[in-house]
Parts: structure tokens; C-alpha cells; sequence
């Protein structure tokens, strides 16, 4: 690592490769700055703002925001972490969320966030929306009550799977995932119960029918680690590494 | 794929000519989905079928656009289509009587179609008619200056289902109300004029700078040096944007000039949606020559060869005399190819319809609906100056920054720069409106207070000015002595004016809605945020509100400044903190005395079970401990 430039993450170097963004550099170096909507294989979307950090005077998307050199960037702050979690509370009153009931618990990136950041309650009101689940496909549930709306799965399905299943529509609090199809149900699509658009999704909107319990509660992701001891599972792959794939 | 179904066409001549009108390319789908429109007045999912198929991309991503914008309809909407105006000078004015008026004579129920699909009435956003309150768009067409009798004849109208081309013209007839003029609106410049004048500035100092400039750029042989003596000119001015931010004109041109990148673009900026402001709508109407030569003159100095006018769908009425000033301008050689005889210098403008979002104003969110796309503003860096339309550089401007280019470019910066104040170069355009006796347009040179705009305008025992709209300042009187510019209080141009009667807690309320209505949704905290700030506020106006819930709006103020990721979730609780800071009487007086109170109503939660088993004995009520409750209970 030495020779290469660094910007400092709540005080600590943090080594960076050129074009890197600072939350790919900080999870490549194994620290970890809480986040929802970046994933490793994809272009940093900068929606979910959870990961907003200070720098340069300013806060600002940290999937986002380009490293730079000497660029001093605070994220454990106590307003901050204070931030984070309002802004998954507010994700959890937007959508219908009862993790006990739901198959996603444990492998739930929402969850783990929420438990990382200590968050307790909903404390803001709920929206309660109605959101009709999708059954229509044998392989596949789509439970829209628990989207967050990252936008993975759009972007897998467009850029991986090369089928383009999932789109956003409406606007502001009316923002919903519509699928591929006139009939609006997603047995009309072209999906695949192998894409990588439903292995993408963070939260528990997207499932494989008949395999939901196959890990029990108790030995899932978030379980074994908190989502911080996992920072680096998070890191870009090295190049080579992809090159095999 | 899914498979074309059955009810689908295979061939649909109406969509394939309107699809053929904008070269069948995804790039033009916004302009592609109002033509389509047309046919029904909405988008049935055969048409959205069919225009992805022909276009080549996915159905979802056509009905994701579709889906954006809020005069693209993915229901059907009625064969007439009513939208009053829904802003605070709107209401001040009457606008919902005359909605509930036209409601019951058509026997409707406003937001739903009437059962035979012929007419559907509802509200949309400011439509840019405050000047001349209360307005309505009927199928996209403005009438402004409602009262009861027009109302009437709306209604007869419709129920004669009388074709819109036939209804009275005076219906339609829209007012300028130019009030006061300085430098801009007084402006005689002839077509062409700034045009020559840049060019000339070549010629006479061609000879001394040639050499030093790099020549890919000067593509004009004849005449090297206009394009950078113009630039300076701009610079030296001082002028800066008028849209909101405030950035200097000179800079953001030059930026775009020395991007690298063979193709440029210039992008007129007419989405004007701030609540309350219409300026660029009479700068339109009455100016547009100065506007187009506005941004000819900037693609000359950048060097760019294709240019947009991004209109906003409310001033469709504008559509006829734009179109006829760019033909005119076309026909005397100051668009097209070689623009005033120069070799190389070659322009030409299109003009692109919105489909009503406020967000489209942002700058980078304007660019991606110009490229067909759902309006979400973009990540930045890297700015449109180097990576805009088509990823290639881009100049956005301001209708007005335009038209204050135009006329730097003819009389020189030095002139510019003696008008208005040290940091605020030259003469802002206000859209005066609100409780005045004269609404409309006041022209001053930047400095001058908000007193001496209210003494103008006739504005009687006024209490506040909300200064460039909801997401600019809301003032109180002590605070009239204070300057527009940027020194003081920017503006974009809107200043709205309440008097002592109005209650500016409902002002607020009504401007949170407005933000919850226009957010794009893209991040978080502004769509969640903008949402529960409503929520909050018709709590409070419900008398259900508790300091906590003010605390909380402070909360999600911070948060929605801290991270949203742009300039409409930054500014979106604006006005909530503005008035509880300056009138915080009209908000106390609403507060429950308790420290917090559900927003949840748990007995109203049991009102469908208690429908569904027909029981509404005691049994099936939540005690309720509230003082009254208990007689009433006893009284049943
Ligand atoms: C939500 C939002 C809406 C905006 N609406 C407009 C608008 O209607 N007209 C405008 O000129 N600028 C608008 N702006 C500002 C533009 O992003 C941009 O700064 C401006 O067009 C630049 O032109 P100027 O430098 O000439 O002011 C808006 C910005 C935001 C964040
Ligand atoms: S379905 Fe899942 S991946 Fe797709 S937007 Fe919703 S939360 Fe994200
Ligand atoms: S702040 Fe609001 S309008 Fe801007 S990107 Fe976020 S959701 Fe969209
Ligand atoms: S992880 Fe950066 S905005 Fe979502």
C-alpha cells in the first residue's frame, strides 16, 4: 500500500486507488461507513444518503463523493450517526415492515443497519401505504411493502441480466418498482429465478419461493457478524478478481 | 420478452407518425409521450406498449417516465381536463369556491372522472398566473382571472362539450402587467443587434490579440477574436444568473468554452415553477427576441451549435409566438447556418415541452427530461458545464440571464456593471404578487428595498413578503427596510405579499405540501421528509399538534438540509422554519397544551371493523378519557 495517496476517515489514513470513491476506498481498507443503496458491482447510486459524511466543510453522499488527496472526511460523528438514523426510520415508516414475519430477517441489510446504528423504534409516524404483493410468478414473490427503493435491482436486471424487468415510476412519496410488463404482474417478464437482479436486493422484496426458512434464524448473515465486521465483503473486487468471473 | 398481447395493434399509424416526428429516438420520449397523449388524453398501456416496442428500449422504462411527470396521465383523466392553479396567491384569491363551484354545477366530485369519462376537475401546481389569481389550465390551455361568471361559462361549455378550439378567445385572453420597466424591459434592442455588436468587437481588436488564442475554437476565420472579446465583456460585467443560485454568468460560459468535447449545447431555462413567480412568462411573451438572442450570443462565445428551449407545459400558450420568432430569426439569418454571414458560426434552437415537474428546473434534472429521461437530478460533479446534455458541455441560463447577456453583449460591461449594486450587477425582474392593488412586473435595479417595492406595487398593511418563493426567505415588517441582492436577500424574482389578515401557518402548510408534491423522490431524506413535514403540519392545523411535533419539524429540517441531494430538499422546510421563527403565534395557538399526542387515532383505526360487524355499541370503542367522552357515552 505505501506510494499510495490517502485521505484521512475520522482521523485514520485511508489509502486510495485512482477514481476510487471514499466510501469504495474506506470498505476496502476495512472500514466501515453504513450504507443501502451502494453495492460492490455496481455505479454508486447516491440515494439512499445513509452514508453522508462531512467533508470539505460540506456533507455529502460518501458512494458518491471522488477521494482526493488530504480530503478529511468525518463520519462517526454523533450528528451523523444522529442523521443515519432518522433517515432509516424513515425508511422503515415509508414502506410495511414486521421483521418477525418476515423471511428476509437475518439476511436483511435494513435490519442490520438499523441495529448497527441503534435504532430502537420508528419514533416517526407511519405512512401505512397499501402495497399489493405480486404472487403471479412460481419462483418468484415480489412483497412490495418492504422496497426502499435502492434501485439494485433495476440496475442488475438492466446491466447484468441484461433484460431490464424492473423500472421506477411515479414520483415522490408515490415512487414504486413496476416490472416489465403490461399486465404489471411479473409472471409477463422475462425474469429468472437465477438473475442477478433477485439475488441483489437488500431487503426482503424480492424472494425465492419454497427455500425462505433453508437457513434458520439464528445462523443468517447478520446474525453470525454485525454488518461493521463485514465491511470489506462490501469492497469493490480487485480487477483480477472480476476478470476471472 | 413478454409477448405483445393480443389487444395491442400491430400497426398504429396515428403513433407511428408522431413517433416519425421525433426521428422514432428515445432521446424524445417526454416530447414522444404528450404528442401520443393526444389521441386519448391518456396513455392507455397498449400506446406505452407500442412506443417501447417501436423505440427499442423497455416497457418500464417508458412507463417510468410516463409515470414522472404530472400532466402525463397513465389513467384516463376525462375528455376535459380542469386543473386550478393551487398556489397561496390562488387560494388568497378565491380559488377553491370557484373549484367547488364548477364541482357542483358538473355534478363531480373534484380529483375523480365524471362517470361518462367527459370532464374531470382537480388542482395542480402554480401555473405562473399569480398576477391575475385565481387561474385554471383546461387540457394544458391557461385561463386566468376566474370569477363566478366565467366559472359558469366553463361549465356550460363543457357540457356542451363545446371543442376547446371553439371556446371564446377572451377566455384565453392573458394579461402582461409590465408595471415598472428599467434597462431590460424598456429594452429596444433591434433583432441582431448583440449579435453585431460581439462580431464587431472582433474586427477591431482581431488583429492585436489574434495569436495568442487557441484557434480549434475561433472556427470563425473572418472574424477570430469575437467570441473571447464577448466573454470578457460578460465577465467584466459582473452579471450573475438569474434562476436562484446566483452564479456569474462569465464564468459558467468560459467553463463550458474550454470543456473539451467537439459538440456544445446552450439550454434556455423556462421551466419557471417557483410558486408565485411568472416573470419569465411576460419575458416570453413580450422579450423573446432578446431571449433567443441571449443564447445566440452565448453559443457564439462558447462556441455551441445546437440550443433548447426547455418551456414548461403551463405556458403552452407561449408555443405560437416562439415558434414564429424563431422563424423569423431563422429567415434573417440569425439562425441556422452562418448566423449574420459569419462562416462556422451555425445555431439553431428546438423548443421542449415539460410535462409539469418543478424539480425539471433544476438544472441537471432539466437536462436528463431533455434526454427523455425521468426528472432526477443528477450527481454531481461533474456539472453540466462539461458533462450536460448527451454528456457533452452545456450552458443552462435563466429566461432573464438571457436576456441581461443580450444586452451586455450590445452596450459592453462597463455599462452593466454602473447599474445595481458592487456585488449585484444590473436590474432584477420581480414578479409581484399577493395582496397589492397592482400585481405584475416591477423591473429595479438590484438595491432597492422591499418597502419601496411595497409602496409601488399598493400593498396595504402588509405582514410579510415571501421573498423568491418557497424556497427563498419569508420576511415580517420589521424587516422591510432590507435590499433584494445578493449582498442582502437574493432573489429569483418572486415576492409574494400577505396582509395582516392572512394566517401565515397556512401559508406554510400550503408551501410544505407544494414541496411534498413536487419532490422527484429520488433520495431519502427529501421524499420521505417532504412527506411527514405535511404530515406534521396538518396535524398541527387539526389543533392535534404538540412542541414535540415543532421540535420534530426542526429535526427533520436539519436532516433534509444535511442530505438531500439537491437545492429543492435543502430548501423544502424553508418556509415552515421562516414563519414559526417570524409568526410564532399562528403556530402556538393551534398546540394542544400536552407534550405529545398520537398522531394515531386507535378508536378511528376499529371504524371499518365496527362497519364490517355492524356493531357500534361501547364494546366496540377504545375508552375514551377525555372529559365529554364519558356523557356522551352515557347520552347514547
Ligand atoms: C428545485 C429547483 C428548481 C429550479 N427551478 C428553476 C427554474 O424554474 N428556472 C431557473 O432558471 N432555474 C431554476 N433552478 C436553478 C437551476 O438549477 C440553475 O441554477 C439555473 O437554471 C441556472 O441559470 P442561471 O445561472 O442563469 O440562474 C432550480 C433549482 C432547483 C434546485
Ligand atoms: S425491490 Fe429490492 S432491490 Fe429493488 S428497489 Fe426495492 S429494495 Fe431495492
Ligand atoms: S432533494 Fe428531493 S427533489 Fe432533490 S433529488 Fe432528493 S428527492 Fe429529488
Ligand atoms: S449508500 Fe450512499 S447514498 Fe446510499
Amino acid at each position: 500500500m505505501s506510494g499510495r495517496e490517502s485521505f484521512l476517515l475520522d482521523g485514520t489514513p485511508v489509502p486510495f486507488a485512482p477514481g476510487e470513491t471514499v466510501m469504495q476506498a474506506a470498505l476496502a481498507a476495512g472500514h466501515y461507513i453504513p450504507h443501502l443503496c451502494y453495492h460492490r458491482d455496481f455505479k454508486p447510486h447516491g440515494s439512499c444518503k445513509v452514508c453522508t459524511v462531512r467533508a470539505g466543510g460540506q456533507t455529502v453522499a460518501s458512494c458518491t463523493l471522488p477521494a482526493q488527496p488530504g480530503l478529511e472526511v468525518e463520519s462517526a460523528t454523533p450528528e451523523l450517526e444522529d442523521n443515519r438514523r432518522t433517515l432509516v426510520q424513515m425508511l422503515f415508516v415509508e414502506g410495511n415492515h414486521f421483521c418477525p414475519s418476515c423471511e428476509k430477517s437475518g439476511n436483511c441489510l435494513l435490519q442490520a443497519v438499523a441495529y448497527e446504528l441503534g435504532v430502537l423504534s420508528a419514533d416517526l409516524d407511519h405512512l401505512f401505504p397499501s402495497r399489493p404483493i405480486d404472487a403471479s410468478h412460481p419462483d418468484l414473490l415480489l412483497d412490495f411493502n418492504r422496497c426502499i427503493l435502492c434501485e439494485l435491482c433495476v440496475r442488475a436486471s438492466a446491466e447484468v441480466d441484461g433484460k431490464g424487468v424492473f423500472a421506477l415510476s411515479g414520483r415522490g412519496i408515490g415512487k414504486h418498482l413496476i416490472v416489465n410488463a403490461e399486465s404489471g404482474r411479473l409472471v409477463d417478464t422475462a425474469i429468472a429465478a437465477t438473475d442477478k437482479a433477485v439475488d441483489v436486493c437488500p431487503v426482503g422484496v424480492i424472494l425465492r419461493k419454497r427455500v425462505g426458512f433453508a437457513v434458520p434464524i439464528g445462523r443468517r448473515r447478520f446474525d453470525v457478524a454485525p454488518v461493521s465486521a463485514q465491511a470489506k465483503g462490501d469492497a469493490p473486487r480487485p480487477p483480477r478478481e472480476k476478470e476471472r468471473r | 420478452m413478454a409477448a405483445m398481447p393480443a389487444t395491442a395493434p400491430t400497426v398504429d399509424p396515428f403513433l407511428d407518425q408522431v413517433l416519425a416526428r421525433h426521428g422514432a429516438d428515445a432521446s424524445a420520449l417526454v416530447q414522444i409521450l404528450r404528442d401520443a397523449q393526444a389521441r386519448d388524453g391518456w396513455l392507455p398501456p397498449a400506446t406505452i406498449t407500442y412506443l417501447a416496442a417501436r423505440l427499442g428500449v423497455p416497457r418500464a422504462r417508458v412507463e417510468g417516465v410516463a409515470g414522472f411527470y404530472a400532466f402525463l396521465y397513465t389513467s384516463p383523466a376525462g375528455r376535459y381536463r380542469v386543473l386550478f392553479a393551487d398556489n397561496v396567491v390562488e387560494r388568497m384569491a378565491g380559488s377553491e369556491a370557484l373549484r367547488e363551484r364548477l364541482c357542483t354545477s358538473l355534478w363531480i366530485e373534484r380529483g375523480k372522472v365524471s362517470e361518462d369519462g367527459l370532464v374531470s376537475v382537480d388542482t395542480t401546481s402554480c401555473t405562473g398566473m399569480s398576477d391575475q389569481p385565481p387561474s385554471l389550465l383546461v387540457n394544458g390551455r391557461a385561463i386566468a382571472g376566474l370569477d363566478e361568471r366565467r366559472v359558469d361559462e366553463i361549465a356550460e361549455l363543457v357540457r356542451e362539450q363545446v371543442p376547446l378550439d371553439a371556446w371564446p378567445a377572451a377566455l384565453f385572453a392573458i394579461d402582461d402587467n409590465v408595471r415598472r420597466r428599467d434597462v431590460l424591459l424598456a429594452s429596444d434592442l433591434a433583432p441582431g443587434e448583440a449579435l453585431r455588436a460581439s462580431i464587431a468587437r472582433g474586427q477591431d481588436e482581431a488583429l492585436e490579440r489574434a495569436g495568442n488564442e487557441r484557434s480549434w475554437r475561433e472556427r470563425m476565420p473572418a472574424l477570430p477574436q469575437g467570441p473571447a472579446l464577448t466573454l470578457e465583456e460578460i465577465k467584466h460585467s459582473n452579471l450573475r444568473g438569474r434562476g436562484g443560485a446566483g452564479f456569474m454568468t462569465g464564468l459558467k460560459w468560459e467553463a463550458c468554452r474550454t470543456a473539451p468535447g467537439p459538440v456544445r449545447h446552450v439550454v434556455c431555462n423556462a421551466d419557471e415553477g417557483e410558486p408565485g413567480t411568472f416573470k419569465d412568462r411576460v419575458l416570453l411573451a413580450r422579450h423573446a427576441d432578446l431571449v433567443i438572442e441571449g443564447m445566440t450570443v452565448c453559443a457564439y462565445v462558447v462556441g455551441a451549435s445546437s440550443g433548447f428551449l426547455y418551456l414548461r407545459a403551463e405556458y403552452e400558450h407561449l408555443l405560437p409566438g416562439l415558434r414564429e420568432t424563431l422563424a423569423r430569426r431563422r429567415g434573417a439569418g440569425l439562425l441556422g447556418a452562418r448566423i449574420a454571414g459569419v462562416p462556422g458560426f451555425d445555431f439553431d434552437i428546438a423548443i421542449h415541452v415539460g410535462a409539469g415537474a418543478y424539480v425539471c428546473g433544476e438544472e441537471s434534472a432539466l437536462i436528463e427530461s431533455l434526454e427523455g429521461k425521468r426528472g432526477i437530478p443528477r450527481n454531481r460533479p461533474p456539472y453540466p458545464v462539461t458533462h450536460g446534455y448527451r454528456q457533452q458541455p452545456t450552458v443552462v441560463n435563466n429566461v432573464e440571464t438571457f436576456c441581461a447577456a443580450a444586452l451586455v453583449a450590445a452596450r459592453g460591461g462597463d455599462w452593466f456593471r454602473s447599474i445595481g449594486t458592487p456585488r449585484s450587477a444590473g436590474t432584477k425582474v420581480l414578479s409581484v404578487a399577493g395582496d397589492c392593488a397592482r400585481p405584475g412586473l416591477y423591473e429595479y435595479p438590484f438595491g432597492v428595498t422591499v418597502r419601496e417595492v411595497l409602496a409601488d406595487c399598493g400593498a396595504r398593511d402588509p405582514q410579510a413578503v415571501q421573498v423568491s418563493g418557497p424556497s427563498g426567505i419569508c420576511i415580517g415588517a420589521a424587516e422591510f427596510d432590507r435590499r433584494l441582492g445578493f449582498e442582502d436577500l437574493p432573489t429569483a424574482g418572486a415576492f409574494t405579499i400577505f396582509d395582516g389578515s392572512r394566517d401565515m401557518f397556512e401559508v406554510a402548510r400550503g408551501y410544505a405540501h407544494f414541496f411534498a408534491h413536487e419532490s422527484c423522490g429520488f433520495c431519502t431524506p427529501c421524499r420521505v421528509g417532504t412527506t411527514l413535514l405535511c404530515n406534521a403540519m396538518d396535524k398541527v392545523a387539526e389543533g392535534k399538534g404538540s412542541r414535540h411535533d415543532l421540535a420534530r419539524i426542526e429535526r427533520l429540517n436539519r436532516l433534509l438540509q444535511a442530505s438531500s441531494h439537491c437545492g429543492l430538499g435543502h430548501t423544502a422546510c424553508n418556509p415552515v422554519l421562516d414563519t414559526m421563527k417570524r409568526f410564532r403565534p399562528a403556530y402556538e395557538r393551534r398546540l394542544c397544551s400536552t407534550q405529545f399526542e398520537p398522531a394515531f387515532d386507535l378508536d378511528g383505526a376499529l371504524a371499518r371493523a365496527r362497519a364490517m360487524t355492524g356493531r357500534d355499541d361501547a364494546g366496540a370503542h377504545l375508552l375514551d378519557e377525555s372529559p365529554g367522552a364519558a356523557e356522551a357515552e352515557r347520552a347514547r
